[in-house]
């Protein structure tokens, strides 16, 4: 009797696990299924043409593409050396009174809805941009900053974690030789948390390059492709957001589900990055 | 109060009236402790766990200073001069006093980075000397035949016995004058065990030693001196064959015969 219960909870799991898989496979069939038609009218160039003029049925994806590339490396850029200094400051610097209430409200910045980010960055940082450097302050430049906020504490929180498994004794040793603080966190505290923070900063890549709700609110939806920070701008899934209810044809509608095939596949392979290196900081760690 | 033996040697370090207290903690952790430190020497510190060997080992190189609240009292001489004085440099005190650990700590480096790390901390840069005092340090620590050819592997592929070897090398390439070893075979199999203790005699000529063991044998096997701790105090320190055959204390006596621990 015990082994018949064992052999179904068994099959179960195995199952729900198996489910999971079908799932993946299922939107991925259903987004290759609906881009077919886009697939077939434009072929690889898709991904080159810079055009996208629903009224005359042409569509490239490039603009987007481009907008979710400058975006995400713009968040990056402001966000890495912010997130690293963070984590030093709470795994080596930070006195223990401070440690808590510091990364507790790290992780509520992490716990804020992407909508809100996206309202607050309308409201705040426009009127901000546009005074300082022209333009309407909707634009790519303001998406880079309000993405670097909002991946900002996830960063710092999973760089923190990284760098806290360095042993202690391995610190010791470079104080005992006559390390100073910036020697042990530079010399060694970074390589041996190196995998780890790669893998979190590509991971907060991800998060970027799919995010929605915040961008959608201050990039304006403009294809087109522009080296003026301060013009509006589009990214997948801002077009995504903001164009399926008017898609009025056939071949519109095919084309954004291409679109969102493109990020699915660029997600894909970001996440399997990340994991490469979260395994690789496994094997060393043991 | 505690049998303490005459020293005849020159002494490298000596404890006046020490006590340590642990950040938050009621007692102190090392109490009105007085000891002499032989110099080029090995003085061995043995008692059951929570004796405070481990305890007074890391005040020699200030160790207790990266965690904040930890109090010192009392003086620990070396070159003429008080290490607990709060304008003592810890950095000029850990390059002249170093450490081996429990565990063997590789950098995530080379090998040969691992050993010039020290020096390199010092601002070395000139290459030819830093490969010297590289290659100096190796052979010092018996390990030079092994690595010779792999200088710019990363030092975490060697065994756990070639790493603490490697650990050794570092230590000694700053040229120390005195060396502390915290249990640095625990972690290690019988045969890099019995080669580490060889290296550690042949060091003594070179630098004063202080080891950490939990282990008798050992401390009998590789000592001039051995310290017994009971409780945070020093209860007996005498030469290493005196005490264990005719220990004065009783308490000594106990312990060496394995009536508790």
């Amino acid at each position: 009797m015990k082994n018949i219960i064992d052999t179904i909870f068994a099959n179960a799991t195995r199952m729900i696990a198996f489910g999971v898989l079908l799932l993946l496979a299922w939107i991925f069939t259903v987004l290759f299924e609906h881009s077919l038609e886009s697939l077939q009218a434009f072929g690889f160039d898709f991904i080159l043409e810079d055009k996208w003029a629903p009224n005359l049925e042409k569509f490239g994806a490039l603009p987007a593409i481009y907008g979710s590339v400058v975006s995400t490396f713009l968040a990056m850029v402001l966000a890495v050396p912010v997130a690293i200094g963070i984590a030093i400051f709470l795994s080596e610097i930070a006195h223990a009174k401070l440690k808590t209430p510091v990364s507790v409200s790290i992780e509520l910045l992490a716990a804020i809805p992407s909508v809100i980010y996206g309202m607050w960055g309308l409201f705040y940082f426009v009127p901000i941009i546009r005074d300082t450097f022209g333009g309407v302050g909707i634009s790519m430049l303001t998406a880079g900053i309000v993405l670097s906020i909002m991946i900002l504490p996830f960063m710092a929180a999973v760089t923190r974690d990284a760098m806290n498994t360095t042993p202690d004794i391995l610190k010791e040793s470079a104080y005992a030789l006559g390390g100073t603080k910036w020697d042990v966190i530079k010399d060694i505290i970074i390589p041996y948390a190196k995998s780890g923070i790669i893998g979190s900063f590509i991971l907060a890549l991800g998060r970027a390059i799919g995010e929605t709700m915040a961008v959608t609110f201050v990039m304006g939806n403009v294809h087109k492709i522009s080296a003026d920070l301060t013009e509006p701008a589009t990214s997948i899934p801002v077009a995504l957001a903001n164009e399926f209810a008017e898609a009025d044809s056939d071949l519109y509608y095919s084309s954004l589900f291409e679109l969102a095939l493109i990020l699915l596949v660029v997600s894909f392979v970001i996440i399997s990055i990340a994991k490469f290196y979260f395994l690789r900081r496994k094997r060393v760690g043991q | 109060m505690a049998t303490i033996v005459e020293i005849a040697e020159e002494k490298a370090l000596a404890v006046k009236d020490f006590e340590f207290t642990y950040a938050g903690a009621d007692a102190p952790s090392v109490k009105k402790l007085n000891m002499p430190i032989a110099k080029n020497s090995i003085t061995a510190l043995i008692g059951p766990s929570g004796c405070g060997k481990t305890t007074l080992l890391r005040s020699f190189n200030r160790m207790h200073d990266l965690y904040p609240g930890n109090k010192y009292e009392g003086e620990i001489i070396f070159k003429d001069r008080n290490i607990l004085g709060v304008k003592e440099d810890l950095i000029q005190l850990r390059i002249q006093i170093g450490m081996i650990f429990q565990k063997p700590t590789a950098f995530p480096m080379s090998i040969f980075d691992n050993v010039a790390y020290g020096l390199r901390l010092q601002g070395f840069k000139n290459k030819t000397e830093l490969k010297d005092r590289v290659e100096k340090a190796l052979h010092d620590a018996a390990i030079w035949n092994e690595v010779k050819d792999r200088l710019g592997h990363d030092a975490n592929g060697l065994s756990g016995g070639q790493q603490q070897r490697l650990c050794i090398a570092r230590a000694v390439a700053v040229e120390p004058e005195v060396l502390l070893f915290d249990e640095p075979t625990s972690a290690l199999d019988p045969i890099s065990t019995a080669g580490i203790e060889e290296l550690i005699v042949q060091l003594r000529e070179r630098v004063s030693i202080i080891i950490v063991t939990h282990n008798m044998q050992q401390a009998a096997r590789v000592s001039d001196y051995t310290g017994f701790m009971y409780l945070g105090e020093l209860i007996e320190l005498g030469r290493t064959e005196e005490l264990f055959v005719t220990p004065r204390e009783k308490l000594t006596e106990e312990y060496i015969t394995g009536k508790f621990g």
